[in-house]
Formats: C-alpha cells, structure tokens, sequence
C-alpha cells in the first residue's frame, strides 16, 4: 500500500477545501469498498479525508413531508429510521438486501452512492480494463460477464452499478446535494450514475473536489406503495442479478403514478421511463405491467452469458407492480 | 464439566473453544518473533511462458523492502516431493499465479509495495485451460487419488447396458470448487543454531516437516514444524503449500524469521482446488428397478506441474449391486492451478451425478427413489467382493425417511405449490471410505495422578483434542479433564495428516494403544511413581500395516425440501435432514458439526459456489469470498444430522468411521434431486443457480 495522509475534517467546507487542495484526495465514509480498493491497489490515494464523523449523520423531515438523510447516515439505520420504513419501504427493503449486517453497520449513505462496479476485471490490476485504466480494453465483453450490464452498456464497458440503495433512490425520486468548491448545488439521483459511453472511468457526474452532503426523498405521493425486491445467486450478501424497485399508486383500478428502477442491468440505476409512460393511466393489470416491462427491456443488449437477466427483471418487475397493485388497491 | 469418568459419545465440550472464541487461540500468522520479515508474492500474470526478466531494483528502492527473491538469488531446493513446492527454481510458468518472486520487507505494507514494484518480463505461449468433454489431450492415468485404478470392469458394462430395458444415460458437469478455509495459509519460519521452526498452517505438520526437510536437504531432527491451531483447511492444508517453502527459504537466505501467508485473492492459484469434472453415467436396469449396467466415466482436468485424478467414479465401485461395471476415469493436463484434495475428493464429484442419475431412474421407472436404492443393495462391496464389515445404508434411508416425513411427498414433478415457490423433496445417499494411517502416541503418568498424551495430531476445528483426550481417559478410568493433551507439533510422536476422515481412527489407535500399555503398566505397580513418573510410546505400524479382509466404509442418507422461486429461479433449501452411519460416535458435539458442516458445503456445491476458469487469462474468476459464494447463515435451514450407532468389531480399538467428509457427500445430489421434484426441470450441471433455472419456469 502505498503511504497516505490522512486528515479529518471538522466541517463540510474544512473537508471540501482540503479535497480541493489535493487532486489525489479521497473521501473517506465507512471504507467498505475505497479500503478494499486500496488494498487491491486500484485506488491509491495521497489523502484521505474522513468525512464519516462530519455532522451529517441525521435524518430529518423536510418542510413538505420528504426526507433529508445525511451522507454519513449509517445504512443500517437508514434502513431501521422510522420514516424511511412507513413512508418508503423501497428505500428501507434495498438496504437490508444489500452486504451484510457488518458492511451495512459502517457503510454510509454518500459512500454507498460512490461505491465501484465489482465486475472482475476492474478489480485485478494485473488485467485490462477501461474504467480503471482509459484505453487498457475492456476484457469481461468477452470474458467473465454472467454478472454484468445487459442495458446502456457501451464497447468500452459493461459494468454493473453495484448499490441496491440507489435503485431504490432512483424509484423514489431522490435528489443528491453536493457541496463543492464552486459551491452547493442539486443533481437528481437519476442523472447522478453516469452511462460508460467512452469515458467509463467517470461513474457520476460528480466534479472534482465535489462531497455529498445530503440526499433528499420527495414526500411520498398520496396513497403511494413501494418495494424492491432482488434476486442474487444467496440469500445474503452478494450482489443482485437484477432487482427492482417500484413505487405504485393506483386509483379506481388504473394505475395513477408508477416508477420503477432496475438495479444490476447498467452501469447506473436504471429508470425505466418507458415502461412507466405505459403504466400511466393504463388499467392495473399483468397485461398492462408486462406490456410496459417489454416496452423497457426492448432496449437490453444482453452479451453471450447474461441474457438471463432480461427475463429475471421482467419476472420481478412484473411480480412487484403485480404485488404492489393487490396492496395499493384494496377494496374500499 | 462432570469430573467422572464419561461414556463414550459424550458430548464433551471443545477443549480451546473459549481461546478460540476469547481470540487467544494463536495461529500460523499470529506469531511474530523479533526482527520478522514479511514476505509478499509476486504471481505471475501470465497463463504460460517463460520469465525473461525480473527486474528488481524498483522494489528494493521501496522504504522497507530488504530483499527481492526470484529464481536467480533463490536458495537451491533439493527435488521436492510435491512439484507444486519447487519454486523459485526455474524461469518455467505453468500458470498464471505461480510464484516468480518473493519481496521481503520490514513490514507486511512495504513487502506489498514492493511486490507491486517487481517488473517481470515473459515469453508466452500459448494456453490451454478449458476443460471440455472431448478434449484432444484426454489420457487414462494408471492411478486416480488415493491409489485407486483409473478403470475397473466387470461383466460387459456395454452389452448389458444396452439390453436393458430401462436405461439412463445422462452426463453431469461440475465447475471448479474451492476450499477456502476461514484461516488462510501461511507460514512463520526462524532459523536459530541450525535449527528451523515453523508455524504453519496445515492439517498435519509431521508431513510438512518431512517435506521441508526433503526439500531443504536437512535432516529432519533439524526441524520443527508447529501447527497449534488452524483455521480449517478442507484438503487445501493437507500437503505442504509453496508459503512454507517460500517462508523457510527467505528465513535461510536472510538470516532473519521471515513470515508469509497468502492473501485470499491468491489462495486458489497455489493451494489446490476440486477439479471440474465431465461425468457421464449408464445406469441400465430391469423394470423392477434392479440394476444390470452401472457405468461411470470420469473427464477431469490436471495440471502441467503435478498429476492429480479425481476419482469420482471410485464410490460407484461401492454403492450398488449390479453384476456389470466399468468405472474409469480420464484426464488432460491443462495450463491450470494444479488441483487436489477438497473435502470428500471423488465421493463429493461422483456421488452428486451418481445419485442424480439413481433419480433418473426412479423417475423413469415410477418406484421411489428410496425404494429403488433399496432393491439394489448388494451383500458385498461390488467391485472388491469383499465382505463389508458393517453397511447400514438401508437403515439411514429407512430412519431418514421416517424422520423426514419422506413417504407423505407426491412423487410427481411441481406438484406442490405455495404463493410464488414450487417445493419438492429430494433424496440421495452417502458413502466415505475408512481410512487409516500409521501414527505414534505417548502416554505419560505424572506422580500426581494427572496424565499427559503426546500425539502430533492437528486440530482443524474438528475438535480432534477433545475427543483425543476422551478415548485417552476412558482407557485409562479419569475424567477427560484429567488428561492433558499435546499436539500440533513435529517433536511430538509423528502423526498422520488430519485428511481422509482418518485423523481420530489413526490417532486414536495409537492414543489408545499407548494408553492401554500405560495403564497395564501402572496396574502391574505398587508405592508411589518415581519423580519421572511413567511414560509409554505405541505406533500404530503392525496394526495399519495389515489390509482388512473386509470392505470398510461408512454410509448414509440426505433428504431435503426446497423452495424454487417460480418468478427468479432462485433456490433455497427448506430442510436438510442426514442420517448417518459410522461406527460408534466418539463425541456427539463436535460429530454433529463435522456432520452438519459437511451438508452445508454440500449445500453451497449445489446452490451457491460457482467457479469460472477464465479462459483468456487462465485464473478462476471467482477469488474473493464476496464474488465465490459460499453459503450463508441466511443460506442454511433447519439442519439436523442424526446417526444409527454400528457396533463394528474390524474397524479400531475406538469402533469409529470417520465423519469429517461424508456430510458433503450426496448433499448436491440430494438438493439437484429435490429441484427437479420442485420444478420438473432435470439440470444437470452446478450450482443451481436462477440462470440455469430460469429457463424451465412455469
């Protein structure tokens, strides 16, 4: 391991200004995946900031009913917080369904949402890969690739996001706050994950020196239920083959409001807009859900050994918006 | 604790348990003597080639690094009985991870720095590292693992296979697997007045000091080798690894101790793995069920360093009658990690496609699986025609099925649903050889009254102590507290590996044999002991020295419910219930969790652990524990394991089977079983994970 600094910063912009001051600086929130990356030596940083006992560890309601959760919020009592269960079951399901209780105990909100692919190849130095090493080639289109993107994939990567937080965040309507050096400023959660495209070695839109300081929930929307629901190759801590998370609402046997995320399928949470253009205002029916499932999957380009993905998300997003419908519209 | 006397099977509690749990417990890498060294491997990252160059100098240049080892300033290593130790001796890479150089360096962090910093240069050639059923370099060894003959006939297997009127000709494909024990390997080696000593980490470690001493040149009286406690080892720990070569080397070369242990990352390059196999099996029967033809034909893979066969037709040559047979086995030496033991090598493989292809045919014939199995026990090993001397295999099915509620299932294919799982049941038998090794024992009596036994036995967490000191204290009329055991170490009588589920059966003997002469000894005795007290030594040469007339082997029966998921394809087991057949149980706490310990890595080679042999590179993809899926505790049900106690009079003073590796046994077989009752999908390649599922959903 190469020698580091560390530094721990008493407040946002003591730890923005640092970060500012050293391109090869780090953010450190629970370590759960920056520490490992150290060890393996794809990342090497020259500074660690620990931002994890910043005060940003609260969760609290926002003026119009949402949510504000701090980036240092533990994952596990995000999961556990009061709110985030009665209001946004997603939010809490994806949690608990992702790591392990020890992982969840020390990881955080903002590291969660900055956590690195797991594809196999981004992880050995000893091997190409574009996200690690712009230009090195991209082994796994060829290779190891049964857990890897079959959606918005590009010729120089097919790495999967890894976080179940975020699919739920991206079904919720969540908002990233960052804090920078040019100051403070808002980035939807869907448009946080960035697509390969030619340039994978950028996960996020965030900029240099940027820290996130706050995700933001929306108040849920009247009469609303939401889950995820994930499928993965053990019942506990490993990575989703493909999960989704669903937020439903529907009203005199219509669907009314429908979001939906796939995790597991792309390089970042996938919003599936087209399927919900067809849920809106169409009856509440499987034939409807697995109308606007195909209407997103039409768009996978699964590779020689995960085309079994597309099927899995189609049974579990149908088998969620099926499932939500029988509790969003109970007999009145 | 009772200070009486205990009956034996008592469930005497672990002796180290609480310095294990308490974190006192001190393993291979957690000694550190005074001016350590800490090694750092670098592999090589190509799959086959020559070193051209190692250039060095950016490593020595890291702060820290003292020395860099590569083939060139290595010390010289007599030919090792094991070529998978010959390292550092040649510029030959026969795969990728095989060690090219060693960095040692004053701290773990800087050993690692300086790995990094190693520059290699190669000469590829080209590689070959998938195995396939038709492989173009396919060869019939003369021996699979434990000396058994790659092929056995009897009667004409073809012919009367293809009379038969019911026929089951199905080829089963088994990926990779590996052993990683919690406890990964490693080595602290000091040399002091021309005298070395070893920690390591391994399942028996007078092996690994006679290997050392190969090896190293030096006579054995020179060396130590310590192996107090161990993270388990499931084979993997069972020959000597390149980490205690390599440790002991550097100690040699830098004068100073030098301590090495193998990131989890690396293990599956160096420390062996169970080969994949290609198994296909004939089973050719009359309508009654009862079996003509029994084929089964092994394709493997081995390494280019060391020939290794696993012997997965081998249990076909013990478990059911039929008056035709060919069980043989092939292989083709690949540019691959060289593989070798994991738990059960050849009963955990080929009792998984030979219970399934029982399952086939109990499906084709209409007669239940536990009834089919029934019809074909034979009243002689098959292939030996040797006696057995205890089989209760019918028992286990029969209490098994009782237990398990087994004859309630409606034997058809999805049957039973609740909300969105398909349930089914399955079945499968088990079988593991007794074996036995030669090992030496001390008994001592102290004028006190207290006991001392010296065995080198290992403690693999099977808790091997515990039940030492019990067969002790019983032959000697104390409680167990009353006897101290010493094991885990060279100087001690020469003990055989913990491997095979033979370690409690040969040490045992020889703790017994020992014990026994010491309590004649103290009985022929009147007045106090000398100062000194008593001491006798026993081998166990004469006694393991002799072939049994009779076919040993212990048996038993797996019945398990799962749960598919109609929407994922996922599978999770509901219930697994094993009875077990296996002499007289010594220690009914420490047998259930080898028991049940062996059915969940069972669980895991049928669910969970996949492995991919990447076949650009030449490495298994798989090599963190986040990405090679064991089981976990969310993975495994209600569990229980149960056993019929056998009065078997040829086995050993003690009466005991050994129960290390049957739980793994026919698990897979049993869940692959109860997924096609589940679903009616017959799959036949593992784990059974929702990609292969997927496709045979309603």
């Amino acid at each position: 391991m190469k020698p580091f600094s560390y530094l721990r910063p008493r407040s946002v912009a003591e730890a923005v200004r640092a970060g500012a001051g050293h391109p090869g600086a780090r953010f450190l929130g629970g370590g759960t995946n920056l520490v490992d990356l150290m060890k393996l030596g794809v990342e090497s940083p020259g500074l660690l900031i620990d931002v994890s006992r910043l005060p940003l560890d609260r969760v609290t309601r926002t003026d119009d009913g949402g949510l504000r959760i701090g980036a240092t919020v533990r994952n596990s009592d995000l999961a556990a917080h009061p709110g985030v269960r009665s209001d946004y079951p997603a939010l809490s399901q994806a949690l608990l369904a992702g790591a392990s209780g020890q992982l969840r105990n020390t990881a955080t909100t903002g590291g969660n949402l900055l956590q690195r692919t797991r594809c196999p190849y981004f992880q050995d130095v000893s091997k190409p890969c574009n996200k690690r090493l712009p230009g090195s080639g991209c082994p796994a289109r060829e290779g190891a690739h049964r857990d890897l993107a079959v959606l918005g994939h590009s010729q120089d990567c097919v790495a999967t996001n890894p976080s179940d937080m975020a699919v739920a965040l991206a079904a919720l309507d969540a908002t990233v706050r960052l804090h920078g050096p040019e100051g403070e400023r808002a980035v939807p959660l869907t448009g946080f994950h960035r697509l390969p495209g030619d340039n994978p070695d950028q996960d996020t839109v965030i900029r240099p020196g940027e820290l996130i300081t706050e995700v933001v929930l929306p108040p849920r929307p009247d009469g609303a239920v939401s889950l995820y629901r994930k499928a993965r190759d053990r019942a506990s801590y490993a990575f989703a083959l493909a999960s989704v998370a669903a937020v439903l609402t529907v009203r005199d046997g219509r669907v009314q409001h429908a979001a939906l995320a796939f995790g597991g399928l792309a390089h970042r949470p996938w919003r599936a807009r087209a399927a919900e253009d067809v849920l809106r205002g169409a009856p509440a029916t499987d034939e409807t859900f697995a109308r606007a499932v195909d209407a997103e999957l039409e768009a996978a380009v699964p590779l020689r050994d995960n085309g079994f993905k597309v099927t899995l998300a189609r049974n579990l997003a149908i088998g969620a918006l099926a499932g939500l419908t029988a509790r969003a519209a109970p007999p009145r | 604790m009772s200070q009486a006397p205990q009956p034996p099977g008592a469930p005497v509690v672990r002796r180290e348990g609480r310095e294990k749990v308490t974190g006192t417990a001190r393993y291979a890498a957690e000694h550190a003597p005074p001016g350590c060294l800490y090694g750092w491997i670098v592999p090589a990252t190509v799959p086959g080639g020559v070193v051209t160059a190692t250039r060095t100098a950016d490593a020595l240049a890291v702060p820290g690094v003292h020395t860099v080892l590569t083939p060139d300033n290595a010390p010289r290593l007599e030919d090792p009985d094991d070529p998978i130790l010959s390292v550092l001796q040649d510029d030959r890479v026969p795969h990728r991870g095989w060690p090219v150089a060693l960095v040692l360096a004053e701290s773990l962090e800087a050993a690692r720095a300086g790995a990094a910093a190693v520059r290699v240069e190669y000469r590829t050639t080209g590689h070959d590292v998938v195995l396939t059923g038709d492989h173009p370099g396919l060869y019939t060894p003369e021996q699979a693992n434990g000396g058994h003959p790659a092929v056995r006939e009897r009667g004409d297997a073809e012919a009367a296979f293809a009379s038969a009127p019911v026929r089951i000709d199905a080829t089963y494909t088994l990926g990779g697997l590996h052993n990683h024990p919690m406890e990964p390997h490693a080595s602290t080696a000091r040399w002091a007045d021309g005298h070395l000593t070893v920690h390591d980490s391994s399942q028996g470690s007078t092996t690994v000091r006679d290997s050392l001493a190969r090896a190293l040149g030096i006579d054995k009286d020179h060396i130590t080798v310590i192996s107090e406690h161990v993270g388990g080892g499931f084979g993997s720990k069972g020959t000597p690894r390149p980490q205690v070569v390599l440790a002991s080397m550097a100690a040699r070369h830098t004068g100073r101790p030098v301590q090495l242990s193998l990131p989890r990352r690396y293990m599956a390059a160096v420390v062996g793995h169970r080969a994949p196999t290609v198994q296909r099996v004939r089973l050719g029967a009359d309508r009654e069920g009862v079996l003509a033809s029994v084929s089964h034909e092994i394709v493997t893979h081995t390494s280019t360093v060391a020939e290794f066969v696993e012997q997965a037709a081998v249990p076909a040559r013990v478990m059911y009658a039929s008056p035709h047979s060919r069980t043989a086995h092939r292989v083709t030496a690949l540019d691959v990690p060289t593989p070798s033991w994991m738990r059960a090598p050849g009963e955990a493989s080929g009792m998984y496609a030979l219970e399934s292809a029982m399952d086939e045919l109990a499906c084709a014939l209409g007669i239940d699986p536990v009834e089919l199995r029934l019809r074909n026990e034979p009243a002689a090993e098959p292939d030996s025609g040797r006696p057995f001397s205890s089989r209760n295999l019918a028992a286990c099915l029969n209490d098994g099925a009782r237990r398990f509620g087994w004859h309630e299932r409606d034997p058809g294919p999805a049957a039973r649903q609740e909300g969105p799982w398909l349930l089914g049941t399955g079945v499968a038998s088990a079988t593991y050889p007794v074996l036995v090794s030669k090992s030496a024992a001390s008994a001592h009596a102290a004028p006190d009254g207290s006991y001392r036994i010296g065995v080198n036995a290992t403690d693999i967490g099977t808790g091997a102590r515990t039940v030492l000191a019990q067969i002790a204290a019983s032959v000697l009329g104390t409680p167990p507290e009353n006897v101290r055991i010493d094991i885990g170490n060279s100087d001690l009588p020469a003990g055989s590996v913990a491997g095979g589920s033979s370690g409690t059966a040969s040490w045992g003997s020889a703790v017994h044999k020992a014990a026994t002469g010491l309590a004649g000894r103290l009985a022929g005795r009147t007045g106090p002991l000398p100062p000194e007290g008593v001491t006798v030594t026993a081998d166990t040469a004469r006694e393991t020295g002799e072939e049994s007339p009779y076919a040993r082997h212990a048996f038993g029966a797996h019945f398990v419910e799962v749960a598919v998921d109609s929407l994922t394809g996922e599978v999770r087991v509901r219930r697994m219930l094993g009875v077990f057949a296996a002499g007289h149980i010594l220690n009914s706490r420490t047998a259930r969790s080898q028991f049940i310990g062996g059915m969940v890595m069972g669980l895991g080679m049928a669910l969970t652990e996949g492995s991919t042999m990447d076949p650009v590179f030449g490495d298994f993809t798989e090599n963190d524990l986040a990405s090679y899926h064991v089981p976990s505790c969310a993975d495994v049900p209600d569990i229980q394991a149960h056993w019929i106690d056998e009065d078997d009079p040829h086995l050993n003073p003690m009466g005991s089977k050994g129960i290390g590796e049957i739980g793994i046994v026919g698990t897979a077989a049993a869940i692959g079983n109860a997924v096609r009752h589940a679903t009616g999908a017959r799959l036949r390649t593992l784990p059974l994970t929702p990609d292969k599922l997927l496709p045979y959903l309603p």
